[in-house]
């Protein structure tokens, strides 16, 4: 071993968590003790954590803020908040779920799951991994501050121009939206990036594509249609930002084009309703087949669906402005695109039914979330499939219909799907087990309460309940159907502390899991729970995509090589392998813990903060010293091969 | 009967290497993401442009005496780092360090003259719709082409520190991909600017 060697054979270990290997990547691997190591953590588990964690919390903020204005909205005439409070509550209750919460907690799985389901130590850029989680972290702070500072957005997550134009809405609200949504974009979109040359370029030996886990596919294909629907939206909000700040004139009259800003923010909103299920549902995929102790039905065919669908999903953002007064020819291609796209989405429904049907399916808490899931999917899938055609949609659209609809989607195919797939993972990652009798009480208080919520949304929609209003008068026969929507949201809620409860009632007490306590196929239960460090002592070779389930299977002539493998332990190294069919091509350098990822997403952050001011000398020095720290964090270093000793 | 797989046991590179590199892929993939926003820039360019009035376009036809030559300044540049990810590769230090810094210098000089277009302007980023596309959509590519400055300007002193050679030239060739994507992209804008009003796409009230 030289700090000079450019070429390797790789050496061969065997798999043994106890030996002096084991104990030496430890040393190479593991995050440094004290705050400054826990700052600096370049480790996939830890930041995965952190996301989820943090997802969490945005989730049970976002919760309380529906939970008051339901109050409100319980009886006709309330005047517990002003129309003012109203607005800014109902777009905070929006944006924190759908942009801070949703997306968040599925990159927070990822994070944590995908070098583990790939057979490699950590994800390909960890300190971009770190760096997104820290301005995650941050642009979601940006935007409470405006909260505490009473100038929260107040225009709807949708935030339509003229609305959230300067001359109508002259506060600072829309200005904090608008950056804090640039900031999150940023992390949203070097995340994703991520995730692409991790899965194409780290998988293990032999998992060669069509080997891949269902739930690699999932996070793959969001990650490059965000790569490609990401700067859409960002671009929105800029030059949203410059028309309210510095007098251009994208959307503002006389010259502007008011209907830029909804083709702008849908072009990227309906890919991003995707990118907020495709890869809850292959995490539903993943699991669910497990629970039914076979592999997925039709692995092939989800794992085309879920590209098709993202795929679709570019071409349907017209049909949330089919009553704006577009061509018929346009509403025609885009209700007709609308209504195709069910079909993939069709395809994932029948193959977990198909599982569920030709398996013994084992009822604990994780497969009662995943039938759930199943079920809420059906009834989302089918109203959207109803507001795709443009007749009805002209019916329903701006009524309590389209809110019904967007939380069947939101809540039934992403919520369901994670609380599932904590209860499938957490032994996984905290080595116990969460209770399944706490558990039961969980999913039926959150199942019914959820149904008793949002099911009859769809009615006082059909009686012609607008959206977004702050209260009603008596009379119109809203007023039984809202007090029930309320109590169902509370029982909701009440569900949703069962798992609060459950969570820390299992870290203390849970029953220890051991590697692989539902006896599952794929590679991170081959791992100890929780997982070291470097995740694989040595790294495994595929023959299958079961590696755990080849005896009882009997697919074909060949089995996995988990018993023994490369250890590559001449540093913190990781195997990079051809896309396709995962060959060894290069062993990869990975850089060392940093605080730096820290330092840069606080200078950008503290940037953002000179932009809502104007303080340009601010934002001058935090460009300079961003520079300095990007110019440190990539200047070649001979640890990492980037340059010559 | 079954058969346990073999291990590969092939040599392998280690670290930074070519296109196996994690910053060769990264670079890639951060260019998809850049061009996409070009394209959803250009896409509010001629969804101004096709919309049936009120849309103040200038009524003349726009000079080409400046954006021109300036596109061929940035194209020449692009051969420039180009030389030089192929000294890198030969172990030619002169040609590493002549290739980046030329590239750097045409580089500036492209700047330069584009602040004198946007001198030569008689509307500016407020006048109307076409003025805030205009200075929008070059504004985000001159900055891109100072953050390809910044990075040519890193590789130049690396080069001449005498970090790179044939096996460590991945940090040029990822440079250089940026580089090209930033002069590939000034010939979408170019095109859509200064071209298509002389195809017939609108100009005038």
């Amino acid at each position: 071993m030289t700090t000079t060697e450019l070429d390797r054979v790789p050496e061969l270990a065997p798999r043994d968590y106890a030996s002096p290997l084991a104990s030496k990547l430890e040393r190479l691997w593991a995050t440094k003790p004290g705050l400054i190591g826990w700052l600096a953590s370049v480790d996939h588990k830890e930041i995965g954590l952190r996301y989820i964690v943090t997802a969490f919390v945005f989730l049970l903020v976002g919760g309380v803020e529906a939970l008051i204005f339901r109050i409100q909205l319980a009886w006709p005439n309330q005047h517990l908040l002003t129309p003012s409070q109203y607005d800014q509550l109902f777009s905070m209750h929006g944006a924190t779920m759908i942009l801070w919460y949703a997306f968040p907690v599925l990159t927070g799985f990822s994070v944590y799951l995908q070098p583990l389901v790939l057979g490699t130590r950590d994800m390909a850029m960890p300190r971009l991994n770190a760096f997104t989680y820290w301005v995650y972290l941050f642009s979601g702070l940006y935007l409470y501050v405006g909260l505490a500072l009473g100038s929260a957005p107040n225009a709807g997550w949708f935030n339509y121009v003229p609305y959230a134009s300067r001359p109508y809405n002259p506060g600072l609200n829309i200005d904090f939206y608008a950056l804090a949504n640039i900031l999150l974009g940023v992390s949203t979109t070097l995340g994703s990036l991520n995730f692409v040359v991790t899965i194409l370029h780290q998988r293990a030996p032999g998992m060669s594509i069509n080997r891949m886990p269902i739930l690699s596919w999932g996070t793959l294909t969001i990650s490059v249609g965000n790569l490609f629907a990401m700067p859409s939206v960002t671009l929105a909000f800029f030059l949203l930002w410059l028309d309210r700040q510095f007098g251009t004139h994208f959307y503002s009259p006389p010259s502007g084009q008011p209907l830029l800003w909804q083709h702008l923010f849908w072009m990227w909103g309906h890919p991003w309703v995707y990118v907020i299920v495709l890869p809850a549902l292959s995490m539903v995929s993943e699991a669910l087949p497990v629970l039914c102790r076979r592999p997925l039905v039709g692995y092939t065919a989800v794992a085309l669906a879920t590209v098709l669908t993202m795929v679709l999903g570019f071409g349907v953002w017209l049909h949330h402005m089919f009553a704006t007064g577009l061509p018929n020819i346009a509403l025609a291609f885009f209700s007709a695109v609308s209504l195709f796209i069910v079909i993939p989405s069709a395809v994932s429904n029948f193959a977990w039914l198909a599982t569920i049907w030709t398996g013994r399916p084992i009822f604990n808490t994780a497969f009662l979330f995943f039938v759930g899931f199943i079920i809420v999917f059906v009834i989302g899938g089918v109203s959207g499939f109803m507001t795709g055609s443009v007749p009805a949609d002209w019916q329903l659209t701006d009524t309590y219909f389209v809110v019904a609809h967007l939380h069947y989607v939101l809540i039934g195919w992403n919520l369901f799907a994670v609380m599932g797939a904590s209860y499938f993972w957490f032994p996984k990652m905290f080595g116990r087990m969460l209770d399944e009798r706490l558990g039961r009480w969980n999913f039926w208080l959150m199942f019914i309460g959820f149904n008793v919520g949002f099911f009859p949304m769809h009615i006082t929609g059909l009686l012609g309940m607008p959206r977004r209003i702050y209260t009603y008068p008596d009379g119109m026969g809203w007023d039984t159907l809202n007090l029930i929507i309320t109590i169902g949201s509370y029982i909701m809620a009440a569900g949703m502390l069962l798992f609060v409860v459950n969570v820390f009632y299992g870290l203390k007490r849970g029953v220890i899991a051991g590697p692989n306590p539902w006896d599952a196929a794929t590679l991170e239960w081959s791992t100890p729970s929780p997982p070291p460090p470097y995740n694989f002592v040595v790294i495994p070779t595929l023959a299958s995509r079961t590696p755990l389930w080849e005896e009882r299977l009997n697919e074909g002539p060949y089995r996995s090589q988990l018993s023994e493998g490369t250890p590559l332990d001449h540093g913190k190294e990781v195997l990079g392998t051809s896309s396709l069919d995962a060959q060894p091509n290069v062993i990869l350098r990975m850089p060392e813990d940093s605080i730096v990822p820290l330092l840069l997403a606080l200078v950008l952050t503290l940037l953002f903060a000179g932009l809502i001011v104007k303080a340009w000398w601010l934002v001058i020095a935090c460009l300079a010293v961003g520079l300095a720290l990007q110019l440190a964090w990539l200047w070649p270093r001979v640890e990492l091969r980037e340059r010559r000793p | 009967m079954s058969t346990v797989v073999a291990v590969s046991r092939r040599s392998l590179p280690v670290g930074s290497v070519g296109s196996h590199a994690i910053g060769w892929w990264g670079m890639i993939c951060a260019v998809l993401t850049e061009g996409a926003l070009f394209g959803y820039l250009l896409f509010s360019y001629f969804y101004f442009a096709v919309q049936p009035r009120q849309i103040a376009f200038p009524p003349e036809l726009p000079s080409l005496w400046l954006a021109a030559p300036n596109t061929v300044i940035l194209l020449v540049s692009s051969v420039a780092v180009w030389q030089a990810e192929r000294g890198a590769r030969r172990d030619s230090w002169l040609r590493q360090v002549v290739g980046l810094g030329s590239g750097f210098v045409l580089g500036v000089i492209f700047v330069g003259v584009q602040l004198l277009e946007w001198q030569s302007r008689p509307f500016g980023l407020s006048s109307n719709a076409y003025g805030s596309l205009f200075f929008t959509v070059t504004g985000f590519h001159m900055a891109h082409v100072v953050l390809g400055l910044l990075i040519l300007l890193a590789l130049t002193v690396w080069s001449a520190l005498g970090y790179f050679g044939p096996r460590h030239s991945a940090p040029i060739s990822i440079g250089a991909i940026y580089w090209h994507f930033v002069d590939a992209i000034w010939l979408a804008v170019f095109f859509s600017f200064y071209i298509t009003p002389y195809l017939g796409l609108r100009h005038g009230p």
